[in-house]
């Protein structure tokens, strides 16, 4: 299948960057999008060019390397999908392919459609972890969780971390990623004690870091590939206010 | 040929892990202080690890290549994590855990090692639960389990068909936790290149820099590798694509021995290739062999739809060969079983290499919501990928190389030949044997780094406190750092014509030919010779572009299939020298009447592991001999 690929060119950090137009022959309706792009890069490489570099190493949806904006929608244009589970079926001979990497300002790019999306994981250290030691804690089976429960809080557990849900929103905002884990945590009997200020903790470190507010256009939910529900944002907001008044209370102590 | 020790300790089984921990040295608290260890990885292994390690008061340095240590391959483990915590009341215990595996790896493991595997297994499940893991639960809303394959009990935990995404999200956690306490440092995107040896001891590591390329040194007392497996020396296997045995053969290459590189192990459910320019294969995990059943046609070339083909014209040849576990027979006896029947004409699909796994029965049996909340996320990838739906026709499946049972050879202490030097998870060789039990791996792996390596390598530390950790400047650092730039500068001047994924699929071909479900002694010859020729031509044609001063993934790539090339000769090496079948490795000289593995105790009841005497020499064979005091050794048997 031939194919016009127009793909972010970006050297470095520092470079303006621009978009490069490739013809792409050797494509087929049978590979996944970025063994396409694998095929991109063979071709790119026996013309002496630089391949383009992204993200990717499970290639099944589930380590939330990949990340790339397929035609202007994160992960391209199918429902539930990382791109690297995204089909060459849902396109069709001479195509135009626009794929770039993701954009906000808090994901600076580091080369091509490769970007640094380590604000993620200081969002984290801000407190997406229950405050246990390694050592003796009780028999797993000491606190019940109900089966419904624990499906609700496994299902917000599994965000991959990829971004898109920020890609996706016109603020830029975090809030589905954050959402996530909070909600995880909050369903569950363990890290009730630090659950008070994980919320305030972790969406200020959001705040921080750049990302923008919240305006619930739901933009997050519709991209996210792993359907991550914006009831866990509702939830978040709960547990927010929640910590708003236990730090008032504290400080009136 | 040397012998080696394995420092087990005395003692009766049940006794040896507590008796060692406690005549094992510590460091005080004011000592840890000042004492570096290097984490290479962030799999199960390695975030445990350094989580456990910073919290008792190390100073913690932790490399991984990916742009966060929540991506280690880890994340990708589907079915569960074993624990011998016999919440069903099924009478299971550490003994039959310990038994189970031992069995399963078809005698080829250490005793004391697995007893403490099974030992440790239980409070990894109390720890992954405090740490807010959402483990699968009952209606009462105590912790579910199911089965796994070459078992007879209900042991397994699980999170859906994404355990190894929550155990590792739960360990990554806790390392975020110490990482925000100052503990531990993190260094991601960054490629170990390069084992620093000093005074015969491991003394840190070099790194590119996978954003600006360049060489990084590190130091400390002791280093760990958490690296994970070699399985994509096959090029297509169920491993995250860029997963690699290159940092492990690194410390090969300055002294670390490498232990049974043949044991691979082939799993038998994968969704097969369904084309050439396939990039991975998928796994459809072992757990959906609880609900499913496996079959083929009666007859060949049956070209009818599967659920056109009545009841009756069905092979379920799982049950039929192996009555007593029927599907859930282990690994390597399935996956031999599905090619058995594809070479004999009876496969499905486009290919002809491909069974079913139908759960037909099952959703009529439990309604299609209960097999929804055990098995969904599994049915929605299959149909993601292969565009068919599991829940109105069978998958269809095949198998692929899975796991690397070798690796690292390493003591008790799970210490590597290089004192300082340790290897964790699946980049040590020392629990599973021949054959790796489902589920067992991601318990392994957490085992070692929550409950043993922290005890074990204070041992060694105690004796380093008095010696400081070097300058990066001194001349062994120098000299590594110059052996990495000059291996990828001869890499980037060979301008030839050929690409390093090229490369890659071409190994890949050559070891599933010649090194894979079955190995003959003239395949392995010719796989040998086949590998060294590849080699050659990599030296002479490879082709790279892109600059070494930023980011450039084919370069990376080409590091990885360099390393493959000598991973995968010592890999055919070690398979012609064990000259019989054994779990996952099956010569076909060596088999029963009906097929099975055919091992020779007399003769193979060892670990081999293999030193590294130069580029151009061959690696010399040393072995432990395994002993079994608390088993009978017999012919393992699942009808
Ligand atoms: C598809 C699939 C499903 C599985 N399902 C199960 C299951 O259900 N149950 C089970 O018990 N097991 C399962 N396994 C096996 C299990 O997942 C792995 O064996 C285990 O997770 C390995 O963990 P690890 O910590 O040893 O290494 P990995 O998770 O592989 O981590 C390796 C780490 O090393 C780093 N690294 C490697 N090389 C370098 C280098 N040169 N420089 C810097 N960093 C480097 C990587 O960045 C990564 O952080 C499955 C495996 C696969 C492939
Ligand atoms: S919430 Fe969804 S889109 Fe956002 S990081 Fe998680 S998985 Fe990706
Ligand atoms: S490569 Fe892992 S999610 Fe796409």
């Amino acid at each position: 299948m031939d194919l016009t690929i127009k793909v972010w060119r970006q050297n470095n950090p520092h470079d303006q960057g621009r978009f490069e137009t490739y013809q792409l022959s050797a494509a087929s309706q049978d590979m996944t999008f970025l063994e396409m792009l694998d095929a991109l890069n063979e071709q790119l490489i026996h013309e002496d060019k630089d391949p383009i570099a992204f993200e990717h190493d499970c290639r099944e949806g589930i380590c939330g390397s990949c990340a790339m904006m397929i035609n202007g929608r994160p992960h391209g244009p199918e429902q539930e999908v990382t791109s690297c589970q995204l089909n060459m079926k849902a396109f069709k001979e001479n195509d135009v392919i626009v794929v770039e990497p993701w954009r906000a300002q808090s994901f600076p790019v580091i080369k091509d459609l490769v970007v640094d999306r380590s604000a993620f994981e200081k969002i984290m250290e801000a407190g997406g972890f229950v405050d246990v030691d390694v050592s003796a804690v009780p028999d797993a089976n000491t606190y019940p969780v109900g089966k419904d429960i624990a499906e609700e809080s496994f299902d917000a557990a599994e965000c991959i971390g990829c971004g898109a849900c920020v890609a996706a929103c016109k603020n830029s905002s975090a809030m589905l990623f954050v959402a996530a884990k909070v909600s995880q945590y909050a369903l569950l009997p363990q890290g009730k004690k630090e659950g008070l200020t994980r919320a305030w903790n972790m969406v200020s470190k959001m705040d921080e870091l750049g990302f923008g507010s919240c305006t619930n256009t739901g933009s997050c939910e519709a991209e996210c590939p792993k359907g991550i529900s914006l009831a866990h944002i509702a939830r978040l907001n709960r547990e927010f206010l929640k910590a708003g008044f236990h730090n008032l209370a504290a400080e009136k102590r | 040929m040397t012998a080696l020790n394995s420092k087990i300790p005395e003692g009766p089984l049940s006794e040896k892990w507590k008796n060692h921990k406690n005549s094992l040295k510590l460091v005080s608290p004011a000592n840890k202080k000042k004492m570096d260890i290097i984490m290479v990885g962030t799999g199960v292994a390695g975030a445990a690890a350094a989580a456990s390690l910073g919290q008792m008061g190390y100073n913690v340095k932790v490399f991984c290549y990916q742009d966060s240590p929540r991506r280690a391959h880890s994340v990708a483990a589907q079915g569960g994590i074993n624990a011998a915590k016999n919440y069903r009341n099924d009478n299971d215990s550490d003994y039959r855990l310990f038994y189970d595996m031992i069995k399963g790896g078809d005698f080829r493991a250490r005793e004391a090692n697995v007893y403490r595997a099974a030992e440790v297994s239980n409070n990894i499940i109390d720890q992954l639960t405090a740490q807010g893991v959402p483990f699968a639960r009952e209606y009462g809303g105590t912790l579910a389990t199911r089965s796994f394959g070459g078992v007879q009990v209900s042991r397994t935990f699980y999170a859906s068909g994404q355990t190894g995404q929550q155990v590792l999200l739960g360990s990554y956690s806790a390392l975020k936790r110490q990482i925000s306490k100052g503990t531990v440092t993190m260094y991601e995107r960054r490629q170990m290149l390069e084992l620093v040896v000093k005074d015969g001891k491991a003394r840190g590591i070099v790194c590119r820099n996978l954003v600006t390329g360049e060489m990084e040194r590190y130091s400390a007392h002791a280093v760990v590798l958490a690296t994970g497996g070699y399985g994509t020396i096959y090029f297509l296997s169920t491993l995250a694509v860029n997963s690699s045995g290159a940092a492990a053969y690194a410390a090969y290459k300055k002294g670390a021995f490498f232990a049974n590189p043949s044991f691979i192990q082939i799993h038998p459910s994968c969704i097969p290739q369904l084309n050439e320019y396939q990039s991975k294969l998928t796994l459809m995990s072992e757990s959906l062999r609880n609900d499913g059943r496996v079959w083929v046609p009666k007859s060949k070339d049956d070209n009818r739809k599967p659920t056109d083909i009545p009841e009756e014209e069905r092979d379920y040849y799982l049950e039929r060969r192996y009555p007593a576990f029927g599907n859930l027979v282990p690994r390597d006896i399935g996956a031999r079983a599905a090619k058995e029947r594809c070479d004999a004409g009876y496969g499905v699909g486009e290919t002809g290499y491909a069974v079913y796994l139908d759960f037909k029965d099952a959703i009529k049996e439990q309604g299609k919501k209960t097999i929804h909340s055990k098995y969904g996320s599994l049915f929605d990838l299959y149909k993601k990928i292969t565009g068919e739906d599991p829940y109105k026709q069978p998958m269809k499946i095949y198998p692929a190389g899975h796991y690397t049972m070798g690796g690292l050879w390493v003591d008790y202490n799970l210490m590597t030949t290089i004192p300082g030097l340790y290897a964790i998870g699946e980049a040590n060789f020392s629990d599973h044997g021949a054959n790796r039990l489902g589920a067992s791996s991601l318990m392994q792996g957490s085992g070692d780094g929550y409950f043993i390596l922290p005890y074990t390598i204070g041992d060694y530390l105690s004796g380093e406190i008095k010696n400081p950790k070097p300058s990066t400047d001194a001349k062994e650092f120098e000299e590594a750092e110059k052996e990495a730039i000059e291996r990828i500068n001869r890499l980037m001047n060979i301008n030839g014509n050929t690409t390093a994924l090229d490369f890659h699929k071409k190994l890949g071909k050559i070891m599933w030919n010649y090194g894979g479900m079955e190995r003959n002694e003239e395949g392995l010859k010719k796989g040998l010779e086949m590998v060294t020729e590849l080699e050659e031509q990599f030296y002479k044609d490879l082709k790279l572009t892109g600059t070494t001063d930023s980011m450039n993934q084919p370069l990376e790539r080409a590091l990885r299939v360099a390393a493959s090339f000598e991973i995968s000769r010592l890999m055919l090496r070690d398979a012609l020298n064990r000259n019989e079948s054994c779990g996952a490795h099956f010569r076909t000289e060596h088999q029963t009447e009906d097929g099975e593995a055919l091992r020779n105790d007399d003769k193979y009841m060892y670990v081999s592991a293999w030193e590294y005497k130069g580029d151009n020499q061959e690696p010399e064979l040393h072995i432990e001999e395994l002993k079994y005091d608390h088993v009978k050794v017999q012919q393992r048997s699942y009808k």
